[in-house]
């Protein structure tokens, strides 16, 4: 295992987000703290609780996964499209480094970065409604799997991207959509029995609701099933990087 | 010894179907400077891609060192530092953080002495702490330079390495190269100034559409080069050169106008005065005259234009 090339490419990686604080840590507290003044004190204090929570509280952890599925896929697509992009992968190819490596390497310095991020929303989350987590460890392992799994998931992004429309086009037709309807401001089971199938077929209801119940145990769906759900994502991501590599697709000519 | 590179049987076909290698078989000695000439399309990059593990080859097999660059990719290039081409280089980073970067890709414990005598071998070290956007074209290339001596490597491929610098520092960045070589490394360059070829080789290869059509020991070729040819425009046409002449080799050209004479340069004498006196002897009388030196340009140029 060549660590010090894991590490080069992390640090690398994390520079990137220094030389960029503000729009990478800065930018979504803010939004997260709009949704609160909107969703948590305008709206929320005409909704009264969800499933013994009030609304406000009930929010918190939706937008922390909204953010940090966001942002893992974002951080993550453009930090291996744009070496691809500005032509200095050939280092990166050239190297005597694994597919392993560089995935680690990549996908490690967006996961971070979006776990990083989640928790300062949580801390901001804090400051207009009172928290409190039931299982902490679950609720950090569900916090990790998501930036993880999502940050595999925006590496593909990255590698499929030949422009920047593409690289932006999966997360803004696909997963915003997704996450917005998947329960980060409602519970599922508010809604009618047609559209309550329909939002099952949302893999994002299962991560928000798992995560969810690692604060308040409440969940739409069992917990098992949102962890067997999450974990079934990792392997599809990595499966996929997998091919990619194997095949040199859009990475060699 | 075994070749430091070997190369055999070596194709490839790119996706859009053009073929831009056709069976490459070709051995790099250890330490030795190898020079690799061809036109623009000729595939030297290519070829070069392969090696490094960029571009994946269509068929053919190649070793570094004796590794396989597929089956033991890491043990061939962790021996390989490549400079290629094109600038491809990160706009915010410092000098120096892309130079240890590069560096810690390779596996390599930091060694800042060594990063520091790169970059003043370079002259960059004065650039150290400026981000890469604010350098120039040539201070750029020799980033690119700098980062893959970073890591100590045995074989520097330099694709075009002194495009776009100036004279002063291009010999500078020869006297890296020099350097390098007694230190034991070897190298592989392309360039299109057909002098620094013959300044800096130990041999030259000459690629063309694809296939290898040379490679010679740049002494030998420099054998070739040292021959230079004295034409005689003659006041008459003769028939046949006489026999008085024949210790010359005089070639006659086929419309009896002009006498052609091979000599070598660097001999103890060359034989034209005697010649000159022999031709007046013989009656034979000319207008003009002219020598001419074949350069490897010529070689170069006859080979590829076929
Ligand atoms: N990705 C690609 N897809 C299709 N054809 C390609 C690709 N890359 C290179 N080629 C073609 O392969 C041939 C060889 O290109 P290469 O870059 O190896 O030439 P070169 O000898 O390095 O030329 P130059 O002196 O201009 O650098 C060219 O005809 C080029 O158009
Ligand atoms: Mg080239």
């Amino acid at each position: 295992m060549n660590l010090r090339a894991v590490g080069a490419i992390y640090k690398f990686e994390m520079a990137r987000t220094w030389r960029t604080i503000l729009q990478s840590i800065v930018s979504p507290v803010v939004s997260t703290s709009l949704y609160f003044v909107v969703f948590g004190a305008a709206i929320g204090s005409r909704i009264s609780e969800v499933q013994g929570v009030s609304y406000g509280t009930f929010i918190v952890p939706g937008l922390v996964m909204l953010s940090v599925l966001t942002q893992s896929i974002a951080n993550a697509s453009f930090g291996i499209y744009f070496p691809k992009f500005i032509g200095t992968i050939y280092e990166i190819l050239s190297a005597p480094i694994s597919h392993v490596e560089i995935v680690l390497g990549y996908v490690g310095a967006a996961a971070t970065k979006s776990i990083v991020l989640g928790l300062i929303i949580l801390a901001t989350a804090g400051l207009f409604v009172p928290l409190h987590i039931q299982h902490p460890v679950w609720m950090l392992s569900f916090l990790v799997l998501t930036a993880v799994t999502f940050s595999l998931f925006g590496f593909i992004i990255g590698i499929w991207a030949d422009g920047f429309e593409k690289l932006q086009m999966i997360p803004m037709l696909v997963v915003t959509p997704l996450t917005f309807l998947g329960g980060s401001f409602y519970s599922v089971n508010m809604l009618p029995p047609t559209w309550h199938s329909i939002a099952l077929l949302n893999p994002v209801v299962y991560l928000i609701s798992g995560f969810r119940w690692s604060f308040y145990e409440i969940a739409d769906v069992r917990v098992e099933i949102s962890v067997a759900m999450t974990l079934a994502f990792l392997a599809i991501c990595m499966t996929a990087i997998w091919w990619i590599f194997k095949t040199g697709y859009r990475l060699k000519r | 010894m075994a070749p430091v590179i070997s190369v055999s049987g070596l194709s490839k076909t790119y996706a859009s179907g053009f073929t831009s290698l056709n069976n490459i078989n070709l051995a790099i000695e250890r330490g030795e400077i190898f020079a690799l000439l061809g036109p623009n399309g000729a595939g030297k990059t290519t070829l070069i891609s392969i090696i490094c593990g960029i571009v994946n080859a269509s068929a053919g097999k190649v070793a570094v060192g004796g590794h396989d660059i597929n089956a033991a990719y890491r043990a061939a290039r962790s021996l390989i530092g490549l400079v290629p081409q094109e600038l491809h280089t990160d706009s915010f980073e410092s000098v120096w953080a892309t130079v240890s970067f590069s560096r810690g890709l390779f596996g390599k414990p930091k060694n800042p002495a060594l990063i520091e005598k790169v970059l003043k071998d370079l002259s960059l070290w004065d650039k150290k702490d400026a981000k890469i956007i604010t350098l120039s074209g040539g201070m750029k290339r020799r980033v690119m330079i700098a980062k893959a001596l970073s890591h100590e490597p045995q074989v520097l491929f330099l694709d075009e390495p002194t495009a776009g610098v100036d004279v002063e520092l291009r010999k500078g960045m020869w006297d890296v190269v020099r350097e390098l070589k007694a230190a034991g490394v070897t190298i592989i360059l392309t360039t299109h100034y057909i002098e620094e070829a013959e300044e800096m080789a130990d041999r030259v290869g000459v690629i063309n559409k694809g296939e290898i059509v040379l490679v010679e020991d740049k002494a030998k070729l420099m054998q070739k080069l040292g021959r230079k040819r004295l034409s005689l425009q003659l006041q008459h046409r003769i028939d046949a050169i006489p026999e008085a002449l024949t210790p010359y080799h005089l070639t006659l050209s086929g419309d009896g106008w002009r006498l052609a004479y091979d000599y070598d340069t660097k001999g103890e004498r060359t034989g034209i005065t005697s010649l000159l006196g022999d031709l007046r002897a013989a009656g034979i009388r000319f207008v003009d005259l002219e020598t001419k030196q074949s350069s490897l340009e010529d070689i170069f140029v006859s080979l590829v234009s076929q």
